[in-house]
């Protein structure tokens, strides 16, 4: 991509866009667009020790202060701040629910994560949204795509991916009894897997499909291709299995073995391939004695392009297309 | 699963209210002479504790050992009986190399067996040279890595604003420390909020861990530039008894609108002519057996 004009994108007036996932709309009350927001609003209706904590990024949260002013507390664009600031309050049997970026959430605060919450064992949260490639055009800066790999790193941390808003809905309400802290990977560019918030059992996968050919696992938005991807798979005689990998950390390890029975696996991430699920999957093969062929879409471990998200997803392959293509590779079919 | 029991609970009052006859309250009588004594103690134990396990941090710990002192046995409302009391005063050790000198404290008060002290330096033992809130009762939080614990006060003196509670929170950060710039984070955020009930005490003595503190990296001037981030400031000689005694019983009412803090001038080393003398080679080490019996002597010659 070193000559993006030849590419016709330099021009372009209409092809993808960025989507502004913190307009300023009065309050965004759309699960579709702002489940964790919702969730969150609905959950300290009924819990009086949740809080929010933001540095600067409130405007998801306007629901939850209309209704909670007291309980939301903004910190500024001081990020390091805000995970220590809910560790002290964490200590006082309160329920911090931290929202933020996670290029900066999650990796300018992996130190904080660790030794104030993780070490001590306290029940704090990070909402992650932005994830992966989702704030494409944005640069380097504003990529997450070494978060879960930093995050399931330390000890003590649940990491979870929802596949879309029914899934982070399902997702979210389940860390209101979760030991330990607990890191939430939001996915901006999920399509609809859930019509309704699905019934998750701690640190395990959903089967959402059967198939005797290769097994689709996903997690945030790697759920929805996998499911397009298994759909048009089966259109040529190819019979997937596709899973629903929302817990990262504790992962379902039964899972990847019940995967693994097809002998060909395709991990689908928006994320570095180091490190994250397709690390997982290889690790717990690696660790049973199991051999199956793994092909991963992902986001390759160099310097990443810039652009709009879906610029980008196709550019990498990752988009049901790619998904295909690999499946059609480890198949030897197609 | 259940939801983990993590220091006090929004429920935890029942663990012992304010009427229990184990609170040790605000203000509690001693004389400067004790305290003077009782700071000496404390060198004495962090001694013990170094030698056995072999290595540590003398000339920070001897700097902050009256402010030890005075918070613990005149002016923290605690209860050793019950160390997660929702309604205690808290203190985090910002500067978490200078537990070794809490250890004998909080074994004296009770918040464990003394001897707790003896597994000091071995694998296993609740105490270690940073400290960890899971494993020792009495400390509020754990520390170790520089610049967290003064955003952490301000999560605790937060949570006392909206759970209605009247403790205090005190964070002792070293001037050192103050380098971190998550510390002007914390600094901006506390009286952003207002929180009157948030101590910061400074042990400026004047020295971080590769030398004197401002040839590194100038932090001066404490005083205007905590005031210029809305901050109450007073400035004393933090190896005075009598000047911490008189500095904390002045302290605003919790329910004030200003953060406080202190800041207490020390000496690295205080107490120990061969620490205040080499104050830097001191950060970290060991006495030899004939530098402990020096050392030793010199601190219970003046507490006989």
């Amino acid at each position: 991509m070193t000559q993006p004009a030849e590419q016709g994108q330099a021009s372009r007036t209409d092809g993808p866009k960025m989507v502004d996932v913190f307009s300023d709309v009065d309050i965004d009350t759309a699960l579709a667009t702002n489940p964790a927001g919702v969730a969150i609003a609905a959950m300290a209706d009924e819990d009086p020790a949740i809080l929010t904590l933001t540095a600067d990024l409130g405007n998801v949260l306007n629901e939850f202060r209309e209704r909670h002013p007291d309980r939301y507390i903004e910190l500024g664009i001081a990020e390091t701040n805000s995970i220590s600031v809910a560790a002290g309050l964490a200590t006082c049997g309160f329920k911090p629910y931290v929202y933020s970026m996670s290029p900066f959430g999650m990796l300018k605060c992996a130190e904080q994560i660790r030794t104030d919450w993780a070490y001590n064992h306290l029940p704090v949260r990070l909402v992650g949204r932005l994830t992966g490639l989702a704030m494409g055009l944005f640069g380097t800066s504003h990529h997450a795509v070494e978060d879960i790999s930093v995050a399931r790193a330390i000890t003590g941390m649940t990491v979870v991916a929802p596949a879309d808003a029914q899934s982070a809905v399902s997702l979210l309400r389940a860390t209101a009894t979760m030991a330990g802290p607990v890191y939430v990977r939001i996915a901006e560019d999920a399509s609809p897997v859930y019509d309704e918030p699905p019934v998750y059992e701690f640190g395990r996968w959903q089967r959402l499909r059967d198939g005797a050919d290769i097994a689709l696992i996903g997690h945030g938005m790697g759920v929805g291709l996998a499911v397009r991807a298994a759909e048009q798979l089966a259109g040529s005689g190819i019979e997937a299995q596709v899973w629903d990998a929302a817990y990262l950390k504790p992962h379902d390890a039964d899972a990847v073995l019940a995967a693994a029975a097809t002998g060909r696996i395709v991990t689908i991430e928006d994320h570095n391939v180091i490190g994250g699920l397709t690390s997982i999957v290889a690790e717990t093969l690696g660790r049973a004695g199991v051999a199956a062929r793994l092909g991963s879409v992902a986001v390759p471990d160099e310097d990443i392009e810039v652009g709009v998200p879906a610029d980008l997803y196709e550019y990498y392959g990752i988009n049901v297309a790619g998904v295909v293509a690999r499946a059609a590779e480890l198949t030897g079919r197609l | 699963m259940t939801v983990e029991t993590q220091g006090d609970t929004r429920e935890g009052t029942s663990a012992a209210g304010p009427a229990s006859p184990t609170v040790l309250d605000r203000g509690r009588p001693a004389s400067s002479a004790d305290l003077r004594r009782r700071a000496d103690w404390i060198r004495l134990g962090t001694i013990d504790l170094i030698e056995q396990a072999g290595l540590g941090h003398y000339s920070s710990t001897f700097s902050c050992a009256e402010i030890f002192a005075v918070l613990y046995y005149h002016t923290l409302r605690i209860d050793p009986a019950n160390p997660a009391w929702p309604d205690r005063d808290r203190l985090l050790l910002g500067k978490g190399h200078v537990a070794t000198g809490l250890w004998p404290v909080l074994a004296d008060l009770g918040f464990y067996p003394k001897d707790w002290l003896r597994q000091f330096g071995k694998l296993g033992s609740p105490l270690n040279d940073h400290p960890n809130m899971r494993l020792a009762p009495g400390i509020d939080f754990s520390s170790g890595s520089l610049g967290h614990n003064l955003s952490v006060g301000v999560g605790m003196a937060l949570g006392g604003r909206l759970a209605g509670r009247d403790y205090r929170t005190f964070v002792l950060t070293g001037d050192g420390e103050l380098q971190e710039g998550q510390v002007w984070e914390a600094a901006m955020a506390a009286s952003h909020y207002r929180l009157g009930n948030l101590v910061a005490i400074v042990d400026a003595n004047g020295f971080s861990g590769g030398g004197p503190t401002s040839a590194a990296m100038n932090i001066e001037p404490l005083a205007d530039r905590f005031a210029a981030f809305g901050w109450r400031v007073s400035e004393i000689n933090g190896n005075d008894v009598d000047a911490l005694v008189e500095t904390f019983d002045a302290l605003p009412d919790p329910s004030g609108e200003a953060p406080v803090c202190v800041i207490a001038r020390t000496r690295k080393g205080h107490g120990v002519s061969l620490f205040e003398q080499a104050p830097q080679a001191w950060h970290l080490g060991l006495l030899s057996p004939e530098q402990k019996a020096e050392v030793v002597a010199e601190i219970s010659g003046r507490m006989a």
